[in-house]
């Protein structure tokens, strides 16, 4: 019946694990959203192509700009 | 009707057909093409039209080519990488996280960015070498996600999360757990030779586990009782602490000597309990704010001119902080004014929404003194600072004492005034009860005295309020009314006066009701009318055009605005003018009566006619509302205003209802103080940046708000404008649930006198302990949940009556 004592250890080492994976988990700030991520995983992989083979030639359109200085604001 | 593809409004003037999709505007069709040509259209499968309308943002965001000003805006910066954290109040739907957090497909210089939703902000991590943080926010506002940017980012604040009341709670209920089970074999008081063999090892173990819920877990009933005794309080921790130190001690003494299992089980289940409790009181809305003040509206910077040595005048960007008497300010259309100042150049049409809750912009000539917290609503302004930022007409407001106190720190909160009798009969009992032991039995009356403590630790007394007033909360919520705090609704149980704002809180901000004075106008020239109102953005065109008839709309021969004056045009030899009374061309003594109110002239063919006149319009129920408060409480209406609405006012409300008109923020605040003075529970309904002192002051201050989007003041409570006639409902509501709470008082007491009886005989066993706390802990839990459930639903058939 000795066994009890490795039983317990293990028992509650394994309890410490998950204890210490919440604290790790609140730590990092899981819990502070709680919502974003239920949507976030529902995500597919998403970008739509249209006539997809052309897509590659064409260089992305990337906008680090407005295309038109910004017109001066008129009365 | 067609609805715009992206954004979902109605296509009323105009309607752009773009790949056979329909778009209500330049802006909204814009963003299509954009996210298309970038393949992101899965946006719009996500949810049906998620989009929002980008607004004009040009010289906006110049500011952010201060370096100054960003480098206060940025979470981090090395040089190479930056991370921003914005506001973004317009998500609001799954499509807004999704382009918000694919940013990089549109920008590849975005490296990550991840939104929090209830809290509508977006942090992102963006490469400097590619790109500036004007331009990351040009491009969230190109795409409809304007960033907002406040005087309140400019003060870094050290995001603190306290997430301590987690960490206890997970400690205990991982300590309950596991105790529960070691001390499970001995409930039974089977005599085995196995578990005799044990028995040191299970108890050595559960003083392990109890160890962090007492030290750590429970520290902060220790500190919270200390500071009552010191401030010779009784509060509710106090017999809680001592019940929690009784039941540790005793525990300990009973494995040291063998005595027992002592109540480690009973010890956790109670702290944990008890921290259940404070968690669900804890109910927060992210997205809403109740601690706003001034600089939640205010820019961050203001264009300053200034003359350089050629004399040539140069615009430059610069913190509002840094504005000093006597600088020369360029105000752009939509912008704020952050100080008062002097209009020097450009026609002012001031909108003081944000301040007074007024709807109709106020028109100001040059030379005329505009106070802080207006926005401009037509064209630029050049203006001369009187006064700085910190000290101008509305901000020197917050520098009222009452800002820095906290509001809920001074009063006895229910469950501490029971605690004070109950802590004294309590300790009365655990000595009697010795004293008699120690007559005829003293080997039990350590036994007994420790045993009345633990029994009657009061722990169904301190869950009873925590979970009805978290309740309560929550159904306040969904009827709402968001609550800052819970505390909030045992002070809503005791207001006795009822003080109104009426601009902006009596009276809607978005309806105007129009009335027409002077020659009746022909069909012809109603017509022209229209079509001339139509083509003029101001704001008042805006509402007067959309109340009236829209039928043959003709096309205008001529058409010339002048801003801040009036319009003038012609059609087939019929010319109208509509605008002030001057522009119309008449210089008569108005009645003072018109004078007084927001009017638009119309003369036809140079004839005078007469004036549609703007009266604002009182909220549905403000009668009702007020005979209901009437009944058992004092009403009053505090007003900014000069007394021209008096005569319609005392028509409209009950008689006897007291008016006081011409009140500044400050007197505002001190009627509030005064009331309290002599007694009173006010709570304060207002609305407005001019309410917040008076706001702070009460002892409840609510917000009405017509869109929980739009910031509101800091205050208690903000009441969504729908709800405004209920008012009355809430506040009764509030009474039941503090009736819930004394119930439930009642009903601990019943479980402690069970327990007492254990234990003053000298029988408490620690199984008894155990099923008895768990038993009443719970069942105080459940009763308060029906309780306010049940009231609950009959708020609700109430409100949607």
């Amino acid at each position: 019946m000795t066994i009890i004592y490795m039983l317990l250890a293990i028992s509650v080492f394994v309890a410490l694990i998950f204890f210490a994976l919440f604290i790790y988990s609140v730590k990092k700030g899981q819990y502070d959203d709680t919502y974003t991520p239920s949507v976030r995983m529902l995500f597919e992989d998403e970008l739509v192509k249209e006539g997809s083979a052309n897509i590659k030639n064409t260089s992305k359109k990337t906008i680090t700009k407005p295309e038109t200085e910004p017109a001066t604001w008129q009365e | 009707m067609v609805n715009c593809f992206h954004c979902g409004d109605a296509c009323l003037d105009v309607e752009i057909k773009h790949e056979e999709k329909s778009f209500c505007c330049h802006g909204c069709k814009t963003v299509f093409d954009i996210l298309h040509d970038n393949h992101l259209s899965y946006y719009y499968d996500l949810e049906n039209t998620p989009g929002i309308s980008p607004k004009e943002i040009a010289g906006k965001f110049d500011f952010l080519d201060n370096e100054a000003i960003v480098e206060k805006l940025l979470e981090f910066n090395d040089g190479n990488t930056q991370i921003v954290s914005f506001l973004i109040p317009s998500i609001h739907c799954s499509s807004c996280i999704w382009i918000l957090e694919n940013l990089n497909k549109l920008n590849p210089s975005v490296k990550s960015s991840q939104v929090n939703f209830p809290e509508k902000t977006v942090r992102i991590t963006f490469s400097t070498e590619e790109n500036s943080l004007k331009n990351l926010v040009i491009l969230l506002s190109r795409i409809g996600y304007e960033p907002y940017i406040s005087l309140d980012d400019s003060e870094k604040k050290e995001k603190y999360i306290n997430r301590s009341l987690i960490y206890k709670l997970g400690i205990a209920g991982f300590a309950f757990g596991n105790i529960m089970f070691l001390s499970f074999p001995e409930y039974f008081e089977h005599s085995e030779f196995w578990l005799d063999q044990f028995k040191p090892f299970f108890r050595w173990l559960m003083f392990a586990f109890s160890l962090p819920v007492v030290f750590y877990s429970g520290s902060g009933y220790f500190t919270s009782a200390y500071k009552g005794l010191r401030s010779k309080i009784l509060n509710i921790d106090v017999p809680i602490a001592l019940g929690i130190a009784v039941l540790f001690i005793r525990s300990t003494i009973d494995i040291v000597f063998d005595l027992g299992t002592g109540f480690f089980d009973s010890l956790s289940g109670l702290v944990f309990f008890l921290l259940l409790g404070k968690f669900f009181q804890q109910k927060t809305y992210s997205y809403l704010s109740f601690e706003r003040d001034y600089k939640s509206y205010f820019p961050i910077a203001v264009t300053r001119l200034f003359k350089n040595a050629e004399g040539n005048t140069i615009e430059e960007q610069a913190e509002v902080y840094t504005v000093q008497k006597g600088d020369r300010l360029l105000i752009r259309n939509n912008e704020i004014i952050p100080v008062d100042a002097i209009l020097i150049k450009g026609n002012a049409l001031i909108d003081y929404s944000f301040v007074t809750g007024e709807a109709e912009p106020i028109s100001k000539q040059s030379g005329d003194k505009l106070f802080a917290g207006g926005k401009q609503q037509a064209g630029i302004l050049e203006v001369e600072v009187l006064k700085p930022v910190a000290q101008s007409y509305l901000t020197q407001l917050w520098s009222n004492d009452v800002f820095s106190k906290d509001k809920f720190g001074i009063f006895e909160s229910i469950t501490d005034s029971i605690s004070k009798r109950f802590t004294v009969v309590l300790l009365t009992i655990a000595f009697i009860s010795t004293i008699f032991w120690l007559v005829v039995d003293p080997s039990k009356a350590f036994n007994v005295f420790t045993s009345v403590l633990i029994v009657a630790c009061p722990c169904a007394i301190a869950l009873a309020a925590p979970f009805t007033l978290g309740n309560v909360l929550r159904i306040f919520g969904r009827e709402k009314l968001y609550l800052k705090e819970a505390s909030v609704i045992e002070q809503m149980a005791k207001l006795d006066t009822v003080v109104f704002d009426k601009t902006g809180t009596l009276t809607t901000n978005q309806k105007n009701m129009i009335s027409y004075e002077g020659i009746a106008l022909s069909e012809e020239e109603k017509q022209l009318l229209t079509s001339t109102l139509r083509a003029s953005s101001h704001p008042l065109s805006r509402s007067l055009y959309n109340m009236l008839d829209k039928n043959n709309i003709q096309t205008l021969d001529e058409f010339e605005e002048e801003v801040g004056k009036g319009i003038s045009a012609t059609a087939k030899n019929n010319s109208i003018k509509v605008g002030s009374y001057e522009f119309v061309g008449y210089y008569d003594e108005l009645t003072s009566e018109v004078k007084n109110r927001t009017t638009v002239h119309i003369s036809a063919n140079q004839v005078y006619k007469g004036c549609y006149i703007f009266n604002s319009e009182y909220r549905k129920g403000v009668a009702e509302i007020f005979e209901q408060l009437g009944i058992d409480k004092d009403v009053v209406v505090l007003s900014g205003d000069n007394e021209g609405e008096r005569e319609r006012l005392e028509e409209l409300l009950p008689k006897g209802t007291k008016l006081y008109f011409n009140q500044k923020p400050d007197d505002k605040l001190n009627f509030i103080k005064a009331l309290q003075q002599n007694g009173k529970q006010v709570l304060m309904i207002g609305d407005g940046l001019n309410d917040a002192g008076a706001l702070k002051q009460s002892d409840v201050g609510f917000v009405i708000s017509e869109n929980t989007n739009v910031f509101s003041p800091a205050c208690d409570g903000i009441l969504h404008a729908t709800r405004f006639n209920k008012i009355g409902d809430f506040l009764n509501f509030s009474k039941k649930g503090i009736k819930i709470i004394k119930w439930a008082f009642l009903f601990s007491l019943f479980y402690n006198l069970i327990g007492l009886t254990f234990a003053v005989t000298g029988h408490l066993k620690p199984v008894v302990a155990a099923i008895l706390m768990p038993l009443s802990s719970i069942s105080i839990v459940i009763f308060t949940t029906i309780a306010t459930q049940y009231v609950g639903k009959k708020l609700r058939t109430n409100i949607n009556k």
